[in-house]
């Protein structure tokens, strides 16, 4: 189960390095337009949004290389790495060794006669919480083995990733909806790839009177465009706007110009940095939740 | 006319996200008493119920988190 669960999660995160990749360009013209009226409140949206620079800042900054954008077809595709591509491949490759490292043990005891150390607890609870919280009773008894490798790759790219954001130095990539947009394009795949024909009968033949069809079809059509939508909406929105919260009560310590401000802005934005730990671990157990849920309803067999 | 667009769209931001807030306030709190209302009657259900009410809270404030997006499109397109 654990080399699905990599094999899932190196098939994942090309798919988020395109989006990011690709969005490229309109966020390096929008980091144009913030250039030109300075402002004492850029410096939020500078933390915010992707860009070709990471910072160190008491050490620097690192200006990542710009390359040829790549022809296919009719458009050109911009392939530089981002802020947000760099952490996004980092994320990546710190799940693979965190993970690689407790699968390993695993591997050599096949027998399972050993007490677990460190790593491994962290991986075995978060494995079981995502299986017995969240697949058992979302997806069903019958079904929920085939679908644990997706939620639980989804839940640890999710979790590192919001978590990096609250890292000095860090970046939160699902603080780009791009991100959040493919991780719900995934969910979205997952739904329908596997969704049987009871869901599909639910949207094309609802259990209304005939006089109302033209009104739930269009309805339950965009449904199904809806909750992908809200699920990336839901993580973006989160994400940049309890960093925004943070920024901007440190900020008011320079749109004020006032040392006193600390006292008081300093503390709050401590309040709702602790609360942020707390709101980056619901928000991935919230998104693997509506995607249980999602693929529960799909795959649900008739039973009106 | 410039000048007006911009304060609409301010206004616009920051109206649309206190009304938003209202909502969701509205109703995350009263989801939450009714959670606890629940887990006081049936303590041996009330992990069941907090997964529940996560669930729904998160449904809640998806429509918050909505109007928060449309804010910040509005006052950076302004």
């Amino acid at each position: 189960m654990i080399r699905f669960l990599l094999a899932f999660t190196l098939a994942l995160s090309p798919m988020a390095n395109l989006a990011a990749f690709a969005s490229e360009p309109a966020d390096s013209v929008h980091a144009g337009d913030a250039g030109k009226k300075e402002n004492k409140a850029d410096f939020i949206i500078h933390h915010i949004v992707d860009g070709d620079q990471i910072d160190f800042e008491p050490f620097g900054t690192i200006t990542l290389p710009k390359w040829e954008p790549v022809q296919i077809g009719g458009f050109s595709l911009d392939l530089s790495p981002t802020k947000h591509s760099v952490f996004l491949a980092f994320n990546s490759l710190l799940i693979l060794i965190v993970v690689l490292l407790a699968a390993s043990t695993y591997r050599k005891n096949r027998s399972g006669a050993f007490v677990p150390n460190g790593i491994q607890n962290l991986i075995e609870i978060m494995t079981e919480f995502i299986r017995d919280d969240v697949a058992r009773p979302m997806i069903g008894e019958k079904k929920y083995r085939k679908f644990l490798p997706y939620l639980l790759t989804a839940f640890t790219f999710t979790l590192v990733s919001n978590y990096m954001g609250l890292l000095p130095y860090g970046s939160s990539i699902t603080g780009n909806i791009n991100v959040t947009a493919a991780l719900a394009l995934t969910t979205f795949l997952v739904v329908h790839l596997f969704s049987g024909k009871a869901y599909w009968k639910h949207i094309f033949l609802p259990h209304v009177p005939i006089g109302l069809y033209p009104i739930m079809i269009p309805v339950e059509i965009l449904g199904i465009f809806t909750k992908p939508f809200a699920l990336a909406v839901r993580l973006f929105a989160n994400m940049t706007g309890g960093h925004l919260v943070i920024l901007t009560f440190i900020g008011l310590i320079f749109i004020l110009e006032s040392y006193f401000v600390a006292v008081l802005s300093v503390p709050l934005a401590l309040f709702i940095y602790l609360l942020e730990i707390l709101v980056c671990l619901i928000q991935a157990y919230v998104f693997t939740l509506l995607s249980g849920v999602f693929i529960g309803m799909a795959i649900e067999e008739e039973h009106h | 006319m410039e000048g007006l667009a911009s304060l609409g769209a301010y206004l616009g931001a920051g109206v649309g996200g206190g009304l938003a807030a209202i909502g969701a306030g509205i109703g995350i709190g009263k989801l939450a008493a009714s959670a606890i209302e629940s887990s006081a009657r049936q303590p041996e259900m009330a992990g069941d119920f907090r997964g529940t009410a996560i669930l729904f809270a998160a449904l809640i404030e998806g429509v918050a988190l909505i109007a928060e997006v449309i804010g910040f499109l509005l006052v950076l397109t302004k």
